[in-house]
């Protein structure tokens, strides 16, 4: 049977016959793989079922329970939305990074010990920096470099924790791990990073806006669901997660009402919902975690697209600053009408995904007394409503007319979108779907009136505040410039002190290289002389003084031998 | 079982059948049968001796301490098989390399005199009689004189005679250290030597023997200072002879230091109570970077092999002079690789002298792209010299250091590195110029070898990795 085979291997060893392939049926391969991986996942059953023994442990490179498999699922989902988004392409290292970065991913999650875990977690960093060099422009090429440092710190700060842990425990299955040891503590570090905790963050807003049109719609879905899948396994119900996520969930907003570049603000909000789910995991009640990863699933759906939407501008337009489109609905309006779908979802608008999940998540943290958190995340949906939900289709198809008459999107595009779309607005009407694959059981009512009623609420006076702000004309103005994040410590103070060292070491370096240099060279000289092909150890000797070594040798030898003797 | 006789005598036979016949294919013919056979005859000593423990044959029928026994434990049944070894997958590469440099006419010659050299190698590794070891040194001693004397630069003909002087007085150091043996104990059988000597080896003649064998065996062994004549005897003569005497003449050297210390004058305990260990262990820490330093300055890439001989060789006496199971089986084991790696470089670089006409540094420009085969595996036998792992080279390197570090010598190690760290300046040097420059227009016409060379270098470029991985065999 072929069944056993681990659904990310098939993504990874498929993408090494993507290069033999061209025209329709390269097409055809790469959609057939994340249907054949579905086909085999869907006929798991739950348990261990591709273990073997390396570095004399034993790897499960394949465990399958309710919750890797409902991350299977929205990874393989989201790769073939990908893939279909990206059809048009005529180049295939976006292709071929895609589809081993998702299969990292997907890797990743059914891995049952942290050795296995390491390695794929690693894979991903290293196949996903293409999505970003592809872009080829000098911005990406830098920010793929920061991306490609964080990404595999993060990995460095795993294996260290896990062979931390390995010492302590002589474990490695990847369960529960808690922050009680050292090894713990290194492990949710490297969590962190790839979840973007605040902070550590900076890297998702530096990079995903540089990368390509299509890249950014893979990117969004992989690393940081991939570090929320981890903190699910190994630090459900820590306390520190539901601070950690509150702050998440907040602080973003700031930054994406004053950002221009639309992709950027969508990472902002990428950013503001892992918010939620960390603290879904800091919870760590079954609802919580039911919460989470449904949050989770539904988020890498409506966030694909969202940047599925900017990502149809920025091909068709070459930018996604506010401050220069407008006024796009009049020749992209299936686009807007994607996008739209998109926004509502992410304001948690009743009928569409974001409103099912987010609320599990809410009710999770009211249940168990957080209240303070309860309010804060309130607000915080509320600035996503602003920024996100309004404010990107706001700027990008309506606001001032840019006079911008683009194309469009094209159809591989579209039909990425509706899939999409379909996607949000199914989950939103029939909720008890996705609830079946949810990790725990469910008995939730997602349509009370007091969730619709409070929602709607937010929705609506969260609307009214972005309308009174702009017909006041107090809306920030949509500027050009990067706005500068803690990533200032990295790219102006670190650069700066780096500037400073280099500065004082190029200096001292370039007294010090000259006096080494001309002791070197006299060195050199030195040695030449005694070695080189006149000196005296490399010229051809005459034969008599040959003859002359030889017999004070042996006049030395027969002078020893006896001395040794008296 | 004949097969200790023939191991020698099939080569001699062979030497005077192509002397007889002096045509130069048939030569070739008669050298490529002789070399394997006595190859396939090594192997299968050496496996005996594996499975059956010490081999004694009593040549003509004449028992042991009268008559000449040739004796085969496993130290000198692997010398055999390195001989033998080098020797035969040397001779099909032969063929073309000779007939360039060598008049059709003169050609059998060589191959007479290359099969007389097998001959008295495979000798004095095989033989438990001292006089034999005198008759056969000089025997392989003779031809390789003239083997260098054939060689296409005239200068061979001064390195030839400076070889043959230098030679000559080992040779008679070495037999006036057996006379004096002799006339102290009557006998000449190693074994017999072995018991005898002990009860007067404080004595005035024995010591004088020592000293004799010492500075004799030296000499042929090319222990530094005493390694004059081989820069010259290997950069001049014909790349096949340089192969094949780098290869296996000094490794033979070494086998008579080990059998004289070891088996004849009671071992270890006496070993270490001469001064010669300390004296060793200087001269071969002397020879590892004077003469790997010497190599990075020369510019005719076979003196600089030739130096980086002398400096292996002091790899080499480093490890015996630990004198503890693990110094001896890096030395052993170094002995093996070495031989492997610098016939290998020294086909190689031979195969370079046929297309180029030239083996000057500065005229190998861009080589590696016009013959990449010879190159790449330049470099990995280069490699295999500085000791990169996964290469033989680094497994005799590692049992040096694990020798120093069981003395307590960490700076050993380092010295052992850093003179590694020398070899690849000069390898790296060789490699920055075959392939970071622009060819030139003389490079730019060449082609690679033809594959009857190509082949039996890479025989032994294979040989290099695969035990360098496979380690069961020489450790």
């Amino acid at each position: 049977m072929m069944i056993d085979i681990p659904p990310g291997l098939i993504l990874i060893l498929g993408a090494l016959i993507v290069p033999f392939l061209k025209g329709y049926l390269r097409g055809v391969f790469l959609l057939a793989l994340p249907i054949l991986s579905s086909f085999i996942l869907y006929n798991l059953p739950d348990g261990s079922h591709f273990a073997i023994t390396a570095f004399g442990q034993h790897l499960e490179l394949l465990r399958v329970d309710p919750l890797s498999r409902i991350f299977g699922y929205v990874f393989l989902i989201a790769i073939f939305l990908g893939i279909i988004y990206s059809l048009h392409l005529r180049t295939i290292e976006e292709h071929l990074s895609g589809l081993i970065y998702s299969g990292a991913a997907i890797g990743a999650v059914f891995a049952g010990d942290l050795i296995s875990l390491f390695v794929y977690w690693e894979l991903t960093a290293i196949s996903s920096v293409f999505l970003i060099l592809a872009r080829r422009t000098p911005e990406a090429l830098a920010a793929s470099m920061r991306y490609l440092i964080i990404q595999v710190g993060s990995g460095v700060l795993l294996l260290a924790g896990l062979i931390i842990r390995w010492n302590e425990t002589g474990n490695i299955t990847f369960d529960h791990i808690g922050l009680e040891s050292v090894g713990g503590v290194l492990i949710f570090l490297a969590f962190g990073i790839k979840a973007a905790f605040p902070l550590l963050h900076n890297w998702l807003q530096d990079s995903y806006p540089q990368a390509t049109p299509t890249g950014t719609v893979i990117l969004s879905a992989f690393t940081t669901k991939l570090a929320i899948y981890a903190l699910a396994r190994g630090y459900a119900g820590t306390e520190e997660l539901i601070w950690i996520g509150t702050i998440m969930a907040i602080f973003p907003i700031f930054f994406a009402i004053i950002e221009n570049d639309l992709r950027r603000v969508l990472a902002y909000s990428l950013n503001n919902q892992l918010g939620f789910m960390v603290v879904g995991i800091g919870i760590g009640t079954e609802l919580a975690l039911n919460g989470t990863a449904a949050h989770a699933f539904s988020h890498i759906i409506y966030k694909a697209l969202l940047f599925m939407s900017m990502g149809a501008i920025l091909h068709r337009t070459g930018t996604v600053l506010a401050s220069e489109l407008g006024g796009l609905y009049k020749t992209m309006p299936f686009t807007s009408i994607f996008c739209i779908i998109g926004a509502a979802s992410i304001s948690a608008f009743p009928l569409f995904c974001g409103f099912i999940s987010k609320s599990m998540i809410l009710s999770a943290v009211a249940y168990e007394g957080h209240y303070w958190v309860w309010i804060l995340l309130l607000l915080a949906s509320a600035g996503v409503i602003h920024y996100s939900a309004i404010k990107v289709p706001y700027f990008a198809f309506f606001a001032n007319d840019s006079g911008k008459r683009p194309k469009e999107a094209p159809l591989n595009m579209l039909i990425a979108m509706a899939l999409a779309s379909i996607l949000c607005v199914g989950i939103g009407v029939w909720p008890s779907s996705l609830f079946y694959i949810l990790p725990f059981e469910v008995n939730y009512i997602p349509y009370t009136e007091s969730h619709i009623l409070s929602q709607l609420q937010l929705l609506f006076f969260s609307a009214l505040s972005f309308a009174v702000l702009i017909k006041l004309g107090f809306y920030p103005v949509q500027s050009k410039s990067t706005i500068i994040d803690t990533d200032w410590i990295y790219r102006r103070l670190a650069k700066a002190v780096v500037v400073l060292i280099t500065n004082v070491a190029l200096t001292l370096h370039s007294n010090l290289f000259e006096v080494t240099i001309l002791r070197a060279r006299r060195l050199v000289d030195q040695l030449y002389k005694h070695h080189g092909p006149q000196g005296i150890l490399a010229r051809t000797w005459p034969t008599g003084s040959m003859v002359l070594w030889v017999a004070i040798f042996l006049g030395i030898y027969l002078l020893l031998y006896f001395i040794k003797n008296i | 079982m004949h097969l200790p006789a023939l191991q020698v005598v099939i080569p001699l036979i062979a030497a005077a059948l192509c002397a007889l016949f002096r045509h130069y294919f048939l030569a070739w013919f008669i050298t490529i049968l002789a070399s394997w056979l006595s190859f396939a005859i090594a192997i299968l000593l050496l496996l005996q001796v594996m499975s059956r423990g010490v081999i004694s044959y009593e040549l003509g029928g004449w028992v042991a301490p009268i008559g000449i026994e040739y004796r085969i434990d496993l130290l000198n049944a692997f010398v055999l098989l390195i001989v033998s070894g080098v020797g035969a997958v040397i001779v099909p590469y032969a063929q073309k390399s000779i007939s360039q440099s060598i008049e059709k006419s003169q050609q059998s010659w060589f191959y007479s005199m290359y099969l007389m050299a097998l001959t008295g190698l495979l000798g004095v590794s095989i033989t438990g009689d001292a006089f034999n070891i005198f008759v056969f040194l000089e025997i392989s001693s003779l031809a390789s004189y003239v083997m260098i004397a054939m060689g296409p630069d005239r200068r061979g003909l001064t390195a030839a005679y400076q070889y043959l002087i230098m030679g000559t007085v080992g040779a008679t150091f070495i037999v006036i250290g057996i006379g004096l043996l002799w006339a102290m104990t009557g006998t000449l059988n190693l074994y017999d030597l072995a018991q005898k000597i002990p009860l007067i080896e404080n004595s005035r003649p024995v010591l004088a023997a020592l000293a004799f064998l010492t500075v004799g065996i030296s000499l042929k062994l090319a222990l530094f200072p005493l390694h004059l004549w081989l820069p010259n005897a290997y950069a001049y003569s014909p790349g096949v002879a340089s192969a094949f005497l780098a290869g296996t003449a000094t490794k033979v050297a070494i086998y008579l230091l080990l059998r004289f210390f070891f088996t004849v004058f009671g071992g270890v305990e006496f070993f270490q109570s001469t001064p010669l260990p300390e004296i060793l262990f200087v001269l071969s820490l002397l020879a590892m970077f004077a003469a790997s330093i010497v190599a990075v300055f020369q510019s005719n890439i076979k003196r600089m092999l030739a130096y980086s001989s002398v400096a292996q060789i002091g790899f080499i006496t480093l490890g015996i002079s630990y004198a503890t199971e693990i110094g001896l089986t890096g030395a052993i084991a170094h002995m093996f690789n070495h031989a492997i790696m610098k016939a290998g470089l020294f086909l190689l670089i031979g195969a370079v002298m046929f297309r180029l006409g030239s083996v000057k540094i500065e005229d190998m420009a861009g080589i590696g792209r016009k013959m990449p085969f010879t190159m790449a595996g330049f470099v990995i036998l280069g490699l295999s010299l500085l000791g990169a792992p996964g290469t033989v080279g680094f497994i005799s390197k590692w049992y040096l250091a694990l020798a120093a570090l069981q003395e307590g010598q960490w700076w050993a190690v380092a010295l052992i590195v850093a003179a590694s760290l020398v070899t690849m300046l000069y390898i790296g040097r060789v490699v920055e110029v075959a392939y970071f420059r622009e060819p030139t227009v003389k490079v730019d016409q060449l082609r690679e070898v033809p594959s009857s060379m190509l082949l039996p270098s890479f025989l032994l470029v294979g040989a290099a990795v695969y035990f360098g991985l496979d380690t069961s065999l020489s450790v």
